[in-house]
């Protein structure tokens, strides 16, 4: 196995173990957060707190030197634009995320896990996304 | 909330790993399409970072204390759902971790609009659900 290749497993390891320790595959926990009028739950605020604190230190400290540790280069992305096609994005991905409580991370993971909702949640949002991506074609 | 803020950490660090070994951005729809539909030459690291993450979580889950609840909704909201997610995340580029995460982090204003629109779209639909369709007697829960 190629250091690429492992560097990028471990890396998903370490994302899938905190995404299961912030129970974040418990849709009830990411939808007790979302219903702001309900019973609120802010798990899902202390787990973007802890993330977001790691990564504004450290991505910076990382972008700094001239290039990856395992070679090639730095793809972060360039695009700057707030356009029409990012918002309508941002709102279907949100609505659909307030329909159901699963993003695609923990969405993945308990798929994984053998959660039944998952197995319905996985295809069909591999089928949005396929889809997405065909009507972007020229 | 410590388990929260303990995976959050557990995430950002991830992200960090990633982009420090690899230089890439640790945005799970953006990872799973290119996996899937992507250059042959780029699918590698994806197909690993995917497989490590599922596998990870899935055995955390099985270890620690108060495992997800197994609930099943109904299919058809499920599915929805999961369209609405697959299509958006491709639209606009990224979702909770590649926006979210790693998008705030770098302190980007695209990736900042972006997590304010669907957190609020979240917030609105989640609202319409719970407490709006409920009280016109519409059962979906």
């Amino acid at each position: 196995m190629s250091r690429v290749v492992l560097a990028a497993f471990l890396s998903g390891a370490l994302f899938g173990a905190g995404l299961a320790v912030a129970s974040m595959t418990d849709r009830q926990v990411v939808l007790g957060f979302l219903d702001v009028a309900g019973a609120w739950n802010p798990t899902l605020a202390f787990v973007m707190a802890g993330a977001v604190a790691v990564t504004a230190v450290a991505f910076r400290l990382v972008l700094r030197r001239q290039a990856p540790a395992l070679g090639g280069s730095f793809r972060v992305p360039q695009a700057d634009a707030i356009d029409r096609r990012l918002l309508a994005g941002a709102a279907i991905f949100g609505i659909g995320w307030g329909l159901a409580g699963f993003c695609p991370g923990p969405a993945l993971v308990g798929f994984a896990a053998g959660l039944a909702d998952a197995w319905i949640f996985v295809p069909a949002m591999i089928a949005g996304s396929w889809l997405a991506g065909r009507l972007g074609r020229p | 909330m410590a388990r929260g803020l303990a995976g959050g950490i557990l995430i950002g660090l991830a992200a960090v790993l990633l982009l420090w070994s690899i230089g890439r951005i640790a945005g799970i729809s953006g990872i799973a399409s290119g996996a899937l539909e992507g250059a042959r030459g780029d699918r590698a690291w994806r197909i690993a970072f995917l497989a490590g993450m599922m596998l990870a979580g899935a055995l955390a889950l099985q270890f620690l204390p108060a495992p997800p609840r197994v609930q099943t909704g109904p299919t058809p909201l499920l599915l929805a759902a999961g369209l609405l997610v697959g299509f958006g995340t491709r639209l606009g580029n990224g979702c909770t971790s590649g926006h979210g995460v790693c998008g705030l982090g770098r302190f980007s204003i695209r990736s900042l609009a972006a997590v304010l629109v669907f957190m609020l779209c979240a917030m609105a639909m989640t609202f319409f659900m719970r407490h709006v369709i409920v009280n016109i007697g519409v059962s979906v829960t």
